[in-house]
């Protein structure tokens, strides 16, 4: 299978400290790294594709590592998570699901273990399309304080023959989380549900 | 009065190749932007000097937090730019305001010197306007090399009485330039021009 070719790295912190109401004591952290990568299958239809998944997963736990660093260090702290990918124009949408198994493997990996299902998504675009990356708890999928997402976009990506491979981490609940619902205190942590 | 942030973003995009070259070393370029109330949205306000203080104070946050995310001594950044976004139910002043009087000097103080303007752009928008943060050599305007711009966008400001206001620093040039002009090489750096 191919090398993988990063044309570039972006890598974006929110430090949110309130949204209108009081001012939290920790203020929530959001992060998005985003490798912009060559699409090996662009322009054509490639029928074996399966096997860049395997090429991806180095790349994928850089990313979780340089994720982690950029939030301060502490795998501990990460409480969320999501993955995405925007492929570029010559590519087609099932290029982007070969992020599942790496993006998902990565973050796993170096946050030690988590459990819940890493919530996704994935689009067809041109440079500058943004993608809304949904985020849920690491740990159970249920916890109502961190259903979330962060919007992110490469301004020059991708082009026609580029993937824009996207790890999503965050550091609590939503600022002002006040919706009820299963509570992260309350984690049985078993099924990766509740 | 000291300024109302409601979140603080960090980007940093680093460009590892292009055009399939290799960028040795890749070029890094950093925004920190802050999102703050707009004291004065909705009316006219003749004296906008509290918002000369606010730019004062974010002109030293954010050039901190540049070059933090960078992970670099300030003196070792190459060039600069800043810009604002003001949200509707505010006025260009505003932008101007905080930009223009007193930003440049605590950012010049953080990056050792800065003999060159800041280059600058503001506007007015809603949440998710594009900054295109324009770039020059900190100590020579006329290097060709680091005439750039970065592209930044926050999702969900400006909200209509807020403002959205970015210091980029970068420790390089282009990624591959090659239109000739003043080099780095040739800065005398006294009037801040060549």
């Amino acid at each position: 299978m191919p090398e993988v070719e990063i044309r570039k790295r972006l890598v974006t912190i929110e430090e949110i400290f309130h949204e209108g109401g009081p001012p939290a004591a920790t203020p929530l952290r959001r992060g998005a790294i985003i490798a912009v990568i060559r699409n090996p299958f662009a322009g054509r239809y490639v029928e074996e594709i399966a096997g860049f998944m395997d090429d991806l997963k180095p790349l994928g736990l850089a990313m979780a590592q340089q994720l982690i660093q950029a939030l301060g260090g502490d795998p501990k702290a990460i409480q969320g998570y999501g993955k995405g990918a925007i492929v570029g124009a010559a590519g087609e949408l099932e290029h982007g699901a070969l992020w599942h198994v790496p993006g998902g493997y990565a973050m796993r990996e170096a946050l030690g273990g988590a459990k819940a299902i890493v919530a996704s998504a994935k689009k067809v675009g041109g440079p500058g399309t943004r993608l809304d990356v949904p985020v849920t708890h690491i740990d159970a999928s249920y916890v109502r304080s961190h259903f979330d997402a962060m919007e992110v976009g490469v301004p020059d990506g991708p082009k026609a023959d580029e993937i824009a491979l996207v790890l999503v981490m965050t550091t609590g609940a939503r600022i002002h989380a006040r919706v009820g619902g299963l509570k992260a205190s309350e984690i049985k942590g078993e099924d990766g549900l509740r | 009065m000291s300024a109302k942030i409601r979140k603080i973003v960090t980007v940093v995009e680093e460009t590892v190749t292009e055009m399939g070259r290799p960028v040795t070393p890749p070029t890094r370029r950093a925004a920190a932007v802050a999102v703050i109330e707009n004291p004065f949205a909705g009316r006219y306000v003749d004296d906008l000097t509290e918002l000369f203080e606010i730019g004062e104070e974010l002109g030293a946050l954010l050039a901190a937090k540049a070059v933090a995310a960078l992970g670099i001594e300030g003196s070792r950044a190459e060039s600069y730019g800043k810009a604002a976004a003001v949200g509707e139910n505010g006025e260009l002043e505003h932008a101007a305001a905080i930009l223009h009087p007193k930003l440049g000097t605590p950012v010049r103080r953080v990056l050792g010197k800065g003999a060159a303007l800041i280059p600058s752009s503001k506007k007015r928008g809603g949440p998710g306007v594009a900054l295109d943060i324009p770039l020059g050599h900190k100590d020579a305007a006329y290097v060709r090399s680091h005439f750039d711009g970065m592209e930044v966008r926050i999702a969900d400001a400006p909200r209509a009485g807020e403002i959205v206001v970015a210091v980029a620093v970068t420790d390089s040039g282009r990624p591959l330039p090659r239109v000739g002009g003043l080099k780095t090489s040739e800065i005398k750096g006294e009037d801040g021009l060549r």
